[in-house]
């Protein structure tokens, strides 16, 4: 597997994401620039978290104009891998990659802190190494994470199995304080309708090493390497 | 020509930010403060257009742009011809 980076000016995790698909799970990995317009024949391209183009107007708003994002926006359309981390996640709900939209957190914070997540789905290409039920440790870094989309969309995606990931108490419980932001639904991650995109709040690569004080982030990372 | 746009949330959206400022006028004594809802103001300069053209312009570029139409409705009007 072949994966691709993207950075975008303002991007600030686009180092350790490439640090965690390169150097811990040893992939052939290349970078993306954001005026690019060839994804180098990558097989998943990665968007990481960070402030893309400083988050002016609204989080991911501008980075979805940039050049290389009208090719993961094709490449997305023929089936291609596309992980969006964090603000990475937001370009891909401005771009109408996964739907819905972020509104700030509930509490009008800023949340930089270890969460709990329950598997909810562990039959995507970006989930298969896991088990539904499944409780992550991975921590969160955002200000706008807080998941909406209208009824109907929620009662489809939910229908479809599209919520990959909850916030939930480390027992995996559904609970208001757990969820920290105050996504509908709890929801800290989710696909498309096809499963080949994937949005999630939390940052599986800053949990890829113990050193770093979880690995549960690993599994989203070996998912993606190994075969569906 | 000059026209200004005003982003705000859609009804049926929460606004914490727009709360958090109701309930501090309410704390300043402000009791008659029913609701608030805080929102974004852009105001743009066009050059060489006509009030019909505003009219696609405008909408267009607050559809694709200013305003993400999921959590967004926006209002705009012409300020100086």
């Amino acid at each position: 597997m072949k994966f691709g980076i993207v950075a975008f000016p303002g991007s600030n995790c686009d180092f350790d994401t490439f640090y965690a698909f390169h150097d811990v799970m040893n992939q052939p990995t290349f970078w993306l620039w954001h005026k690019d317009h060839s994804l180098k024949d990558v097989d998943c391209v990665v968007l990481p978290g960070g402030f893309s183009y400083g988050d002016y107007l609204r989080s991911g708003a501008i980075a979805r104009f940039s050049p290389l994002m009208q090719e993961v926006r094709e490449f997305a359309a023929k089936g291609g891998l596309v992980l969006g981390i964090c603000n990475g996640f937001q370009v891909l709900l401005e771009l109408g990659l996964l739907p819905g939209a972020m509104l700030r957190n509930k509490h009008l914070k800023f949340l930089c802190q270890f969460v709990t997540i329950r598997m909810e789905n562990a039959k995507t290409r970006f989930t298969h190494k896991g088990r539904t039920g499944q409780v992550l440790r991975i921590p969160i870094a955002h200000f706008d994470g807080n998941y909406f989309a209208p009824p109907e969309t929620l009662e489809e995606i939910e229908a479809n199995g599209q919520v990959v990931f909850r916030y939930t108490d480390a027992e995996g419980r559904l609970t208001e304080r757990a969820n920290v932001n105050g996504s509908l639904h709890g929801i800290a991650g989710l696909t498309n309708k096809n499963g080949n995109v994937m949005g999630m709040m939390p940052h599986p690569e800053r949990a890829a090493e113990t050193l770093l004080g979880s690995a549960d982030g690993r599994v989203i990372l070996e998912s993606l390497m190994s075969r569906f | 020509m000059k026209v200004r746009i005003l982003v705000s949330f859609k009804d049926s959206v929460l606004d914490p930010q727009g709360q958090t400022v109701k309930n501090a006028l309410h704390t300043l004594g402000y009791g008659a403060v029913r609701d608030v809802r805080q929102g974004k103001v852009f105001e743009i300069d066009l050059a060489g257009v006509s009030r019909a053209e505003a009219e696609t312009i405008v909408p267009e570029i607050s559809d694709k742009v200013l305003a993400n139409p999921i959590i967004e409705k926006f209002v705009w009007q012409i300020i100086e011809e």
